[in-house]
């Protein structure tokens, strides 16, 4: 990229459960493109979109497309902030080890993989979100 | 009048499920579906809701729409019955109408 290039950080917010509508399927979409351009991305699972991150999910039953093994690349895109309210977690009887581990590799450490989920409060949700240029909610 | 009500959103997100619970008749039939099945695990906050009422209803959730969501089985409320597909329809067949909550 030039050297004027404009980067923008970028927030992806996360609310609705995986498969009952195609917005889960679309973020994803959308979140990987933008990375693709360099930008910085952070992604929120709060509300119902904490259930996109379940694990063991199988979807041979409904005739979908499993697509929550993709949330894994996220770091190979170097997205490293993921954000997931722990409220939400908490009124769904959640924790957080009901949800996918998701890692990034750093590359100044031998590419050490580093957790890039951060569990935060709507308190602190609202700060992040404050900080962002760019905030797209699906 | 035996009805099947059938509900799809989560309880989280809209009021159907609430709805549907507040003004279905004694005996009813509830199937939850597709997002709705998060209505009928443990430790929601609707949890104790939907305890409550299976005193008075009949209710079942679609298991391809738990599994499909990484919804364990075992995570079910108690006395909710598990179904698939094949149920869903006798279901609809052994009920004297269907009353879908959009």
């Amino acid at each position: 990229m030039s050297e004027d290039a404009i980067i923008k950080k970028f927030m992806y917010v996360n609310r609705k459960s995986p498969y009952g509508t195609i917005y889960a399927l679309e973020s994803l979409e959308v979140v990987l493109i933008t990375a693709a351009f360099d930008q910085e991305v952070s992604l929120t699972f709060t509300d119902d979109g904490v259930y996109q991150l379940m694990k063991d999910q199988k979807t041979d039953g409904i005739g979908m497309k499993n697509f929550s093994s993709t949330y894994a690349a996220l770091g190979d895109y170097e997205i490293k902030k993921i954000f997931i309210d722990k409220e939400s977690l908490e009124e769904r009887g959640l924790v957080l080890s009901d949800l996918q581990e998701l890692v990034w590799e750093d590359e100044d450490e031998d590419y050490a993989e580093k957790s890039s989920i951060n569990l935060v409060s709507r308190a602190d949700l609202s700060k992040i979100m404050n900080e962002q240029d760019i905030v797209m909610s699906f | 009048m035996n009805m099947l009500h059938t509900v799809n959103k989560s309880p989280f997100e809209n009021s159907s499920v609430t709805s549907c619970i507040s003004m279905c008749a004694k005996d009813n039939s509830i199937l939850f579906i597709e997002d709705a099945v998060i209505s009928v695990m443990k430790a929601t906050k609707f949890t104790e809701m939907i305890e409550s009422s299976l005193k008075d209803f009949n209710m079942y959730a679609l298991k391809p729409d738990l599994e499909a969501r990484g919804l364990s089985l075992d995570n079910v409320i108690e006395g909710v019955k598990i179904v698939g597909y094949e149920e869903f329809v006798d279901l609809t067949t052994e009920h004297d109408s269907v009353q879908s909550w959009l």
